[in-house]
C-alpha cells in the first residue's frame, strides 16, 4: 500500500511541477470551527526546491491521463509515460497529514482531462468538499478551473477554494493554435470572466449580508509559457496587462519553456530555458502592478524587447533622461518610485524621513537605496555638483562596469575607451 | 561617560530610561550585567527593577507610539543583542524628548536600527513558521525542537495556536531551554529534561509513531519530484533556505 502511494506521488507531483503558481497569500479563512488550519495573510513558503522555487502547497495532479495532445505538455496523449490517478481519499489523507506536520500551506490540485471536462471538475470538487466539510480543513486550496466545465460545478467549487486559475498557456492565439490545435483563448476567457463576475457579485452581497459565504477569496491567476513560440516581450506583456485589467487577476505567471520533446515546432531538447528573460518579464510585471508604470512606457513599438543586461526600470530611465535628476528631498512619492535603485520600502522611508531634515547620501545608503545605481538619477542634500550631462549609454556603461550580473559565469565586460 | 548596568529584562530596560530622565546625566552607556566590565575611570549605576517605574515608561511609550512601532520595539527587545539594548534605550529617550511622530525620522540612527533589527526578528519568526517540521510522537503529540537566532517563541505562539487547534503540539527552544505546549485548550510554557545524548531536534525510532516514517518518506519524494533539474540554481536555493536551517528540514535529512 505505502509503495503504491509513493509511486503515485512521484508520478503526479512530477507532472504538476510545470505549474509555476505556488503562492498561498491572500486567503483569509479563519479557524473558527476548532478544525485544522488558519490562513496566513502573506502566505508561507515552507521550503524551496533546488532550482530556487518556493514550495508552499502540495502541488499534484489528480491524474495525468489526458484526452488532449498539446505539444508543450508532458501529460499529452501521444507521450509515452507512466499514467496514474489518485483516489479522492488518498489526496485528502496526504493533504491532512502533510499539513499537520507543517510541511505545507495547503493543496494545489490540478488534473489532466479524462473523459470530459465536467467529469474531471466533479472529481476535483469532491476532493475539496471532503476536505472542507468532513475534515474541517481551513488551509489554502488552489484549484484549477477545467475549461469547458459547467458553470454550476465551477460556482460550487469556488465556494470551497481560495484561489482558482486557468492557464492561458501561450501569450497569443496564433501560438496556441500552432501547438494545441484543439484549444483557443476563448476557452479560457469565458470561465475566467464567469468566476470574476461571481467574485464581484458575492462581494457586493457580503456588504449587505455578512453571512454570505466566501467565494474564491484569494482571486484568480493564470500562466503563460515563454519561449516556446516566437512572441516578442511586448506581445507577452500587453496580453498580461489586458488580463490584469479585464479580469482583475491577482497574478500572471511567466514560465520559461523547458524542452520536453523532440517536436519540430518547439525549441530543441537540451536547450537552456530562458531564465533571464523570465526574470525580466517578472520585473516588468512588478513595475506595472506596484510602481505605477504603464505597459506602453516599458514596451512599445520602438522597444519591443526588454534589455537582457539591465533591468526594465533602469532601461526606462536611460531612455527618458529628461525626467532626471530627481531631487529626493522635494519630489513626490510616485516620482521617487521611478528612480532605478530605489524600491518601495526605501521610497516610503525617504518620504517620511525628509520631513525631519534634508537627507544626505550616507542616510540614503543606510535606508537601503542602491546608491551606486541611483546616484546618476538623484540629487540630495550633499550631492557633488556636476557640470557635465552624461548620455544614457555612458551611464549604462558606468553602472555595468561596477556591477556583475548574477547570470554571467565569466566576466566579459569590455574596456571603456572614452 | 556614565555606565548604566541592567539585568537584561524589559522591565530593567524601561527602568533605565526612567532613571535617565530623573538624573539627566547626558550621554550614558547601557550594558547588561552579563556583558558588564568595570571601568577604572567612569562611574556606573546599577538599575534596580521597580514595576511602577517600568509601567509608567511603558504606558508613556504606548501613548506616543502607534501599535506597529510598539511591536517593533518588542521585536527588537527579543533579538537579545547588546547593540539592540543600546538602540532601544536611545530610541526611547529620543521619542520622549522629541515631538510626537519622531519615530518616522529614519534619518536617526537609532530609529533606523530599531526598524532594521525588528525586520530581522520578524524574518526569523517567519522562518520558524515555515521551517518547523512536527514529528508525530507515539503518544499522539506533535513535537518539534528548534534553536532560533532570536527568542521568537512568544511571537509564533498565536500562529501555531490558531492553526493547529485540533492537535496537541510542543515547540521546544533548545538554546533557551523552554518550550510551548498546546493541550487543545491553551498554550503553556514548559521546561523539559533531556538526557545529553538525545538529539532534541529530530526524535528517532521508539518515540515517534509508526506512520511518521511513511510521511517523512513521502515528503522527501515530493520534494525531489517538485524540482526541475534543467533550472538548477543552488545559490538561490541556499539564499532562501540558509544551511543553518537544514537541520530542521525533513526533506534535507539523509
Amino acid at each position: 500500500m505505502s509503495e503504491r502511494i509513493r509511486e503515485k506521488l512521484n508520478i503526479l507531483a512530477d507532472a504538476a511541477k510545470y505549474d509555476v503558481s505556488c503562492s498561498s497569500s491572500g486567503g483569509n479563512r479563519k479557524n473558527d470551527n476548532k478544525g485544522l488550519g488558519n490562513s496566513h495573510a502573506s502566505g508561507i513558503c515552507h521550503t524551496y526546491t533546488e532550482d530556487g522555487r518556493c514550495v508552499s502547497l502540495l502541488k499534484i495532479l489528480l491524474t495525468n491521463h489526458c484526452i488532449f495532445d498539446c505539444a508543450y505538455c508532458v501529460s499529452r496523449k501521444s507521450n509515452d509515460i507512466t499514467r496514474a490517478a489518485f483516489t479522492v481519499e488518498e489526496v485528502v489523507e496526504l493533504t491532512m497529514n502533510f499539513y499537520r506536520r507543517n510541511f505545507i500551506e495547503g493543496l494545489f490540485l490540478s488534473s489532466g482531462i479524462f473523459k470530459n471536462a465536467d467529469f474531471t471538475m466533479e472529481r476535483l470538487l469532491r476532493v475539496v468538499k471532503k476536505l472542507r466539510l468532513e475534515e474541517r480543513f481551513n488551509g489554502y486550496i488552489h484549484l484549477k478551473t477545467i475549461p469547458g466545465a459547467s458553470e454550476e460545478l465551477i460556482r460550487e467549487a469556488g465556494m470551497y477554494a481560495d484561489r482558482m486559475s486557468i492557464n492561458l498557456e501561450m501569450p497569443t492565439e496564433s501560438g496556441l493554435k500552432l501547438l494545441a490545435p484543439d484549444k483557443s483563448h476563448q476557452d479560457v476567457i469565458k470561465p475566467l470572466g464567469d468566476v470574476q463576475r461571481q467574485i464581484v457579485q458575492f462581494k457586493e452581497e457580503r456588504k449587505l449580508i455578512r453571512s454570505v459565504p466566501k467565494f474564491v477569496p484569494a482571486g484568480q491567476s493564470t500562466q503563460m509559457v515563454i519561449g516556446a513560440t516566437p512572441e516578442t516581450d511586448k506581445e507577452i506583456m500587453h496580453t498580461a496587462d489586458a488580463f490584469y485589467r479585464n479580469f482583475s487577476l491577482k497574478r500572471v505567471y511567466y514560465s520559461g519553456y523547458i524542452p520536453i520533446s523532440n517536436d519540430n515546432r518547439l525549441p530543441l531538447l537540451g536547450s537552456q530555458p530562458p531564465l533571464i528573460r523570465e526574470n525580466r518579464l517578472y520585473q516588468t510585471d512588478w513595475l506595472m502592478r506596484f510602481y505605477g508604470f504603464h505597459v506602453n512606457e516599458l514596451l512599445n513599438d520602438a522597444n519591443p524587447h526588454l534589455d537582457i543586461d539591465i533591468d526594465p526600470k533602469l532601461s526606462w530611465a536611460l531612455r527618458n533622461l529628461q525626467h532626471f535628476p530627481v531631487d529626493i528631498n522635494v519630489a513626490a512619492y510616485k516620482v521617487i518610485l521611478r528612480v532605478p535603485g530605489i524600491g518601495m520600502g526605501s521610497a516610503k522611508k525617504i518620504v517620511q524621513a525628509r520631513k525631519f531634515g534634508k537627507l544626505r547620501i550616507d542616510q540614503l545608503q543606510k535606508i537601503g537605496v542602491a546608491y551606486n545605481r541611483a546616484k546618476h538619477f538623484i540629487k540630495c542634500a550633499d550631492s557633488p555638483y556636476q557640470l557635465k550631462d552624461y548620455q544614457g549609454t555612458q551611464i549604462k556603461s558606468f553602472i555595468l562596469a561596477e556591477s556583475q550580473s548574477k547570470y554571467l559565469k565569466h566576466d566579459t565586460s569590455q574596456l571603456i575607451l572614452f | 561617560m556614565q555606565t548604566y548596568v541592567f539585568d537584561g529584562s524589559l522591565e530593567g530596560l524601561l527602568c533605565a530610561v526612567f532613571e535617565w530622565f530623573e538624573r539627566k546625566p547626558g550621554q550614558v552607556r547601557l550594558v547588561t550585567e552579563a556583558a558588564f566590565q568595570p571601568d577604572a575611570f567612569s562611574s556606573c549605576l546599577h538599575i534596580y527593577n521597580e514595576e511602577k517605574k517600568a509601567d509608567r515608561v511603558w504606558k508613556g511609550l504606548q501613548t506616543r507610539l502607534p501599535k506597529a512601532w510598539i511591536r517593533r520595539f518588542y521585536c527588537t527587545y527579543l533579538s537579545e543583542l547588546d547593540t539592540a539594548y543600546t538602540a532601544l534605550f536611545e530610541f526611547t529617550c529620543y521619542i520622549f524628548c522629541g515631538d510626537p511622530g519622531s519615530e518616522k525620522n529614519y534619518g536617526n540612527t537609532f530609529v533606523l536600527q530599531l526598524s532594521q533589527t525588528a525586520i530581522k526578528v520578524e524574518r526569523e519568526k517567519h522562518r520558524m513558521e515555515a521551517f518547523i517540521r512536527f514529528q508525530h510522537m507515539a503518544d499522539g503529540i506533535f513535537y518539534c525542537g528548534i534553536d532560533p537566532d532570536f527568542n521568537v517563541l512568544p511571537l509564533i505562539l498565536t500562529h501555531f495556536k490558531n492553526r493547529y487547534a485540533d492537535q496537541r503540539w510542543i515547540i521546544y527552544d533548545i538554546k533557551r531551554q523552554y518550550g510551548l505546549f498546546y493541550d487543545l485548550e491553551k498554550v503553556e510554557e514548559i521546561k523539559m529534561d533531556f538526557n545529553a545524548q538525545q538529539n532534541m531536534l529530530k526524535l528517532s525510532a521508539p518515540s515517534v509513531s509508526d506512520q511518521e516514517g511513511l510521511y517523512a518518506a513521502l515528503w522527501k519524494d515530493y520534494f525531489k519530484s517538485a524540482n526541475i533539474i534543467a533550472r538548477k540554481n543552488t545559490k538561490l536555493h541556499v539564499q532562501h533556505v540558509p544551511k543553518r536551517y537544514w537541520k530542521y528540514l525533513t526533506e534535507k535529512q539523509q
